[in-house]
């Protein structure tokens, strides 16, 4: 290997890859190759760097200098300006609030509150390379705990650690392979879990991408403790690159020794598969999982029997979340009091979050446990996007709950987000604004959870539906008086008398919008207004008379003709026949067509008419 | 073919989701036919109703005819917050189909799928293995052009 003058680092990710960075990579290799610099310019493909909303993203060393936002065409004066000259490229920097051009990777808002645990090789090794792996110091951790430590000596370790499933229960990680470890059996399985199916989380898959060694060298450690000879990467088939992945981190490990029979000379032997999904968000759930690995369907069993004790095949199984295992070898290697003194008191070490919505810097970072919501969405986050104000935040994906402003310096750890009705879940963090509807997206979030349910057991496959129809009727304008009562009785039933998880969080977002977002329900049901302007039939269109030039521009535009008027007498829009398609608010040179909330008095003096009348015919 | 296919796999039942996924994406419909069902089970020596069972609960099979193309647009929260319905709206007179439909050249599939996992750049689709992110309604224009060219 030859030395170079500098490393390009390029963001591979899949978010960096869906803005294009595989085009900018290719176009470095052309210019590179136009200019004979290849050999004095590393080119290196990255796991995910973080700031997915700035992709493609890319770090340039020896002096680590970060580029947002690159296009193909900004490649050649890359390589001419900072490659040749020596004079990187100011433009394509990051802005501080004074616009001043940051240019290092470390000065970057957004990674300075970062404490990198899991994701501490991700964005920075080639995650194809074992040599870069191992340089980082891959492998050690596993080294040492076979050649030094007893099975029951890995568990207490892990113990005093306090690590925690990082998949959304918060099960302490040393419980569950204490079970398998003192469970007799002739086979034992590990699992991971890499069927993340919670919309907005996306941190197994990036580290499955970026660093996938380190995961499996996290199954590794755990399966020596609990004397597991066997184990399974169950992946969703929907990312096909963190399978591609993985299956040759487990290539190269087998080459390398690492894997197989008598691992770093001990009697310890281990070997690893991959299996895929084909589509089922209940797979996340540890028993439907074990069903779709043995191939068949994905339906969940009750609990117990635990899988520690018959899981797989009947045998004890442990799952543990992509996320735990990237934990592990850290955890080895720098010690348990290391990572115990990061976090509060129940909750030790860090989270990696996935930012999304309408959040500045959407992406993927890594915080220690503890740190307040505010911190989170405004410092790393870098707040809202545009001069729209932050409304909620929905922690936990479709099982957890949406929190408010009132909540912004709560601390993240899993207590305590339970306690407010959120929930860790695998950390998935929806930022909303105040232009977003909290009835809708919680309907949003219901038909999610409907679609998604398997339909074993009766509370989670019909309670939901009714639910969601609930829903429905009220951003419909055609919400009772007594929903909001049937929502939490109907909420609490599913909670209480489903077979799995799915189930028993599903009502959550709806629950936890009632306690925080009550009054947008009320005046839903009560005003036929929905206030964020969100909800099509709890809205009107209406023309400002005073504002209207009368150039008729609307008439023309309305598909279904409901706008009529002159130039003298202005225009006016027909309620009745208005389908509310907003054409005449877009094309009025004027801006006299509003948006306005509530049913409009001549619609609801309609239904009212239309109601009577079907009474009277009955 | 579909023999072929089952051969390159061990005769266990947990190899049933694996078969599953190759025979689908050997097809040039991509789908699994009743044909192909039979096969399955007398390799595996399991009955067909399982199979059908198996097939039926996974979103990502079809027991029908699809397209060269499949288009997986997906409809989860952090997608939906940032306009994945627009972007249905226009794939869907792009390809003049509805969602779950083939357009009549026989190109392209439509459908509606859960989180891709790409949430930093949503709104996001998936044409066969390959995520496209940060959509807007003159971006898809122009991608499915490129695919339709075969590029």
């Amino acid at each position: 290997m030859s030395l170079k003058r500098i490393d390009l680092l390029i963001c591979c990710g899949s978010g960096c890859i869906s803005a294009g960075a595989i085009k900018i990579k290719e176009r470095f290799h052309e210019v590179l190759n136009e200019k004979g610099m290849t050999n004095e310019i590393n080119i290196i493909e990255t796991g995910c760097m973080g700031p997915c909303d700035y992709g493609p993203v890319m770090v340039i060393y020896p002096e680590g200098i970060f580029y947002k936002k690159v296009t193909p065409e900004d490649v050649e004066e890359i390589v001419n300006d900072h490659f040749m000259k020596g004079r990187p490229v100011k433009r394509l920097m990051l802005q501080d609030d004074e616009e001043q051009a940051i240019s290092a990777k470390k000065d970057v808002p957004f990674y300075q509150k970062q404490v990198k645990v899991a994701l501490e090789n991700c964005g920075y090794i080639d995650p194809e390379s074992l040599d870069e792996y191992i340089a980082t110091g891959g492998y050690e951790a596993l080294g040492t705990v076979l050649t030094t430590m007893s099975p029951q000596e890995t568990i207490e370790l892990m113990k005093a650690s306090g690590l925690r499933g990082r998949g959304g229960g918060g099960f302490p990680t040393h419980i569950k392979w204490q079970m398998v470890h003192d469970a007799k059996a002739d086979q034992k399985y590990y699992i991971c879990n890499g069927d993340e199916g919670d919309p907005g989380a996306f941190m197994d898959r990036s580290l499955l991408e970026g660093d996938p060694h380190r995961v499996l060298e996290g199954m590794m450690i755990g399966a020596y403790a609990m004397g597991a000879s066997r184990g399974f990467f169950y992946i969703r088939a929907e990312y096909p690159l963190a399978i591609q992945r993985i299956k040759q981190a487990i290539a190269q490990a087998h080459e390398a020794g690492l894997m197989g029979d008598n691992i770093f000379g001990s009697q310890f032997c281990f070997d690893a598969e991959v299996r895929t999904g084909a589509g089922a968000f209940v797979c996340g759930e540890e028993t439907a999982l074990i069903h779709s690995i043995e191939g068949s369907r994905g339906n969940p069993t009750p609990k117990p029997p635990y899988p520690a004790i018959s899981g797989l095949w009947g045998k004890p199984t442990v799952v543990n979340n992509v996320e735990t295992l990237g934990n592990i070898p850290t955890i080895y290697r720098k010690g348990p009091e290391w990572f115990a003194s990061m976090g509060t008191a129940t909750s030790k070490g860090t989270k990696v979050f996935a930012l999304t919505g309408d959040i500045r810097n959407t992406g993927l970072v890594e915080v220690p446990m503890g740190i307040s919501l505010r911190e989170l969405i405004f410092d790393v986050g870098g707040g809202m996007v545009g001069d729209h104000k932050f409304k909620a935040v929905q922690l936990g994906g479709p099982s957890g709950g949406c929190l408010t402003t009132e909540h912004l310096d709560v601390g993240v750890d899993y207590e305590t987000l339970k306690e407010k009705g959120a929930m860790m879940g695998s950390g998935g963090v929806i930022v909303m604004n105040d232009q977003k509807c909290m009835v809708n997206v919680a309907k949003f979030f219901m038909d999610f959870c409907v679609d998604e349910s398997c339909g074993k057991c009766s509370p989670c496959r019909i309670g939901l539906k009714q639910m969601y129809g609930i829903l429905e009727r009220i951003t419909n304008g055609d919400g009772r008086e007594e929903d909001i009562d049937e929502l939490i009785r109907l909420g609490e039933a599913v909670n209480k008398l489903s077979l799995c998880g799915l189930g028993q969080t599903a009502p959550n977002p709806v629950l936890s919008t009632l306690r925080y977002f009550r009054n947008e329900y009320e005046s839903h049901i009560r005003d036929k207004a929905c206030n964020t302007k969100v909800c099509l039939p709890l809205i009107h269109f209406d023309i400002d008379k005073d504002k209207c030039i009368g150039c008729s521009l609307c008439a023309r535009k309305c598909p279904v003709n409901c706008i009529t008027g002159s130039r003298d007498e202005k225009y006016t829009i027909h309620q009745l026949d208005c389908i509310k398609c907003g054409n005449c608010q877009e094309v009025c040179p004027v801006k006299a067509v509003g948006r306005i909330p509530g049913m409009h008095p001549e619609m609801i003096a309609k239904r009212e008419a239309d109601k009577q009348r079907l009474a009277s015919e009955d | 073919m579909y023999k072929e296919i089952c051969s390159k796999y061990e005769a266990t039942k947990d190899n049933l989701i694996y078969i599953l996924h190759d025979i689908q994406d050997t097809h040039p419909q991509h789908y699994i036919s009743d044909e192909a069902v039979t096969a399955i089970s007398e390799y595996l020596s399991i009955p067909p109703n399982h199979i059908y069972g198996v097939l039926t609960f996974y979103t990502m099979y079809s027991t029908k005819p699809r397209g060269k193309n499949i288009i997986r647009l997906c409809e989860s929260p952090p997608c939906y917050i940032k306009g994945s319905e627009n972007i249905l709206r226009k794939l869907k007179v792009l390809l003049g189909v509805d969602t779950g439909e083939t357009s009549k050249d026989g190109q392209f599939t439509l459908e509606l799928c859960a989180c891709l996992g790409v949430c930093g750049n949503a709104p996001v689709m998936m044409i066969n293995d390959n995520v496209y992110g940060d959509l807007t309604e003159e971006k898809v224009v122009e991608i499915i052009e490129k695919v339709r060219r075969g590029n």
